[in-house]
């Protein structure tokens, strides 16, 4: 593959709360390709949000990037400070779109002067211009009769249509990388396939690079090229979807997808991962997950694995994969899930 | 299954509930919808957003009144008016559990007083010893620890939390529980949690569910049998496999195209239908509610049914 559009190399980003310093992000990578869709899956308070919005200078005012570098475009962001700095890529370069499209959206003002808003920051359009292409915009995301919906309120849509507008609002720029916090969480089922839907067909037209932050594995499935998993700051597991999926080898992938119901059996209790998340204002000793991993190694709570190569491009950070640890096997539904693949391909 | 021979606990025939709208025509929030509940069974209630399933659920713990139809409960009518004991009766053996668990706990009270707050409203106990080991034994039934009893909501972590909301329910020894969405805002490795909890808690005290969701994968795990609800209107109804399986109203079908389902292969090759209201020409030829294969019902018109008939299998 080509040279990474957007590069982070061992980020921590740090929280003060109430005189405690909580670590967020514990020394993560990512490596971000052009025209890639990659999903980042976690449970809340893994990081997953916390960890792009330092792509976009977004952490809230008590959260800093402690160290580590976010290349772009031959930039470091993770140097950025000022808002002034901040604008040339945020909304313009790489911008996002969020869970709920009600508080997204300004309930005061229309539709149309929210999009025109950003395309007369950042694009410099006036007038009948601004007033056009905005039009044009809310057709491309799929909005009937825009002309007429360009002098609406939020209020005047629904659900579906109010992500579409958030939606038009971040593509208006035309950003090379697009990052999708949760975008369909809030909607119907039917709703969620038409928006990535959607999304995909932006992706083509723009030749945008996507990011989605999502705890849905059925939307990861269906959309995602690549697959990060995050668990407490730190992303553990890294592969295309088909690795993740089905030869995943992180101990926390396994409980992740076993524990879902369309893999369990009925009448039978479905796999679940007992215990909570680490605390993150102390220092995590040796694997995070291993206090909750009825599989986990001794070395697990003394040594942080590094990551081992599982394949070109599947990386996993577990003491499973080093050549002296012992053989475990994993759950049966992940060996069910990798048959079923190894039927397919036959 | 010979379904005709089970035990029939909660019966909602021709159901109606409206909400009146100052100035207007009162809104219909669920029309004509009949169904049964068997004792011992999870009734699965899936439907999108403003379909009604809440509402129906609400109607039938006494929160939103009726607007017509008759709901029973062990062959008593317990909606419209009635007598005190009955609704006693209602509170008593009738309980829900709640979506969001930080919204549906009181955050000001203690985790004694919102267990027990049934008991104190029906003095349900002999002293305050009595409630005290009730309130332990019901905590210990959801896997939580007797001594949290003293804790507040906020100290406990979501999946705790809607422990907490069915000890609540547990304590009142209900026969009928009804679940709006109890794991839709949880995490995913929370959700098992609970999904098992219940699942144990009914084969322990052979609890009736109603399970309220819009998640079609969810329901299919944990549901005997499954209707769908759409504008108000129950438009099917079946056995949880042979919903999946044959799936006859549109709605339903486009409802079950659209299921993300973790598997990459099965999802890039997945076409999702959409419903289109009128595909249906109803002007004529009015829809009925019909079983068209013991156990499956589904609404359609003479046409359609006819055609629904080739469908099955």
């Amino acid at each position: 593959m080509s040279k990474p559009i957007l590069s982070a190399k061992d980020v921590v980003v740090k929280f003060s709360l109430r005189g405690q310093i909580l670590t967020a992000i514990r020394q993560a990578s990512l490596d971000l390709y052009e025209g890639q869709t990659m999903a980042i899956v976690g449970e809340s308070g893994s990081g997953k949000s916390v960890f792009t919005k330092t792509f976009l200078g977004m952490l809230d005012a008590n959260g800093w990037v402690d160290s580590g570098t976010i290349m772009f475009e031959g930039q470091d962001l993770a140097k950025l400070k000022t808002e002034k700095e901040w604008l040339k890529v945020r909304g313009k370069k790489i911008a996002m779109i969020f869970q709920d499209p009600m508080t997204a959206l300004n309930p005061l003002r229309t539709v149309g002067m929210q999009i025109r808003e950003v395309l007369e920051m950042h694009q410099g359009l006036r007038g009948e211009d601004a007033k056009n292409r905005t039009i044009e915009i809310l057709g491309q995301v799929g909005i009937d009769n825009p002309s007429m919906r360009y002098g609406q309120y939020p209020h005047e849509f629904s659900g579906g249509m109010r992500q579409r507008v958030v939606i038009a609002i971040a593509v208006a720029c035309n950003p090379r990388i697009l990052i999708c916090d949760e975008p369909t969480t809030a909607l119907d089922v039917t709703i969620q396939a038409q928006i990535l839907e959607l999304i995909r067909k932006l992706q083509k037209e723009l030749n945008l690079t996507i990011v989605y932050i999502t705890h849905d594995l059925g939307v990861v499935a269906n959309v995602a090229e690549h697959v990060a998993v995050m668990y407490a700051g730190d992303i553990i597991e890294y592969g295309t979807a088909e690795e993740i999926f089905y030869d995943a080898r992180h101990p926390y992938t396994w409980a992740l997808l076993s524990s879902l119901p369309q893999l369990g059996i009925k009448g039978q209790p479905l796999y679940s991962i007992s215990g909570t998340p680490p605390n993150l204002f102390t220092e995590i000793k040796g694997d995070a997950f291993a206090p909750r991993n009825p599989r986990a190694l001794k070395i697990d709570f003394v040594h942080r694995p590094p990551y081992f190569r599982v394949s070109p491009t599947h990386i996993a950070r577990t003491w499973l994969l080093d050549p002296r640890a012992p053989k475990v096997e994993p759950p049966e539904a992940i060996k069910a899930m990798k048959a079923k693949y190894a039927r397919y391909a036959t | 299954m010979i379904t005709e021979e089970r035990e029939v606990l909660v019966d909602v025939q021709n159901l109606r509930v409206e909400f009146k709208v100052r100035g207007r025509r009162p809104f219909v929030a669920v029309r004509d919808v009949s169904f049964q509940i068997y004792k011992g069974e999870t009734f699965g209630l899936v439907g999108e957003t403003g379909s009604g399933k809440t509402t129906i659920g609400r109607a039938i713990v006494r929160i939103n009144e009726t607007a017509a139809g008759v709901i029973k409960f062990r062959g008593q009518k317990i909606n419209g008016v009635i007598s005190k004991e009955v609704d006693r009766m209602v509170t008593q053996k009738i309980q829900m559990i709640f979506q969001d668990p930080m919204a549906s706990l009181n955050e000001r009270a203690k985790v004694d007083y919102i267990v027990s707050e049934g008991l104190y409203n029906t003095k349900k106990y002999k002293d305050e010893d009595d409630r005290r080991a009730k309130v332990e034994k019901a905590l210990l039934e959801v896997g939580l620890l007797p001594e949290f009893a003293s804790r507040f909501p906020h100290e406990f972590s979501g999946g705790q939390r809607q422990r907490i909301g069915v000890a609540r329910a547990l304590i009142m020894e209900p026969e009928f529980i009804i679940a709006d969405e109890p794991i839709s805002s949880l995490d995913v490795s929370i959700r098992a949690q609970v999904l098992n909890l219940l699942s144990a808690l009914q084969k322990d005290k052979g609890l009736t569910y109603m399970f309220i969701s819009h998640d079609l994968s969810v329901v299919r795990f944990i549901a005997d049998r499954v209707a769908v609800i759409h504008k108000g209107q129950i438009v099917e109804l079946a056995e949880t496999e042979e919903l999946f399986k044959n799936p006859l109203h549109p709605y339903t079908r486009a409802l079950l195209s659209a299921i993300p389902t973790p598997d990459p292969r099965i999802e890039r090759e997945k076409r999702v239908l959409v419903y289109d209201p009128s595909c249906h020409d109803y002007s004529k030829d009015k829809p009925k509610w019909v079983e068209i294969k013991p156990g499956h019902f589904v609404m359609g018109n003479n046409v359609e049914l006819s055609q629904y008939e080739t469908m099955i299998d």
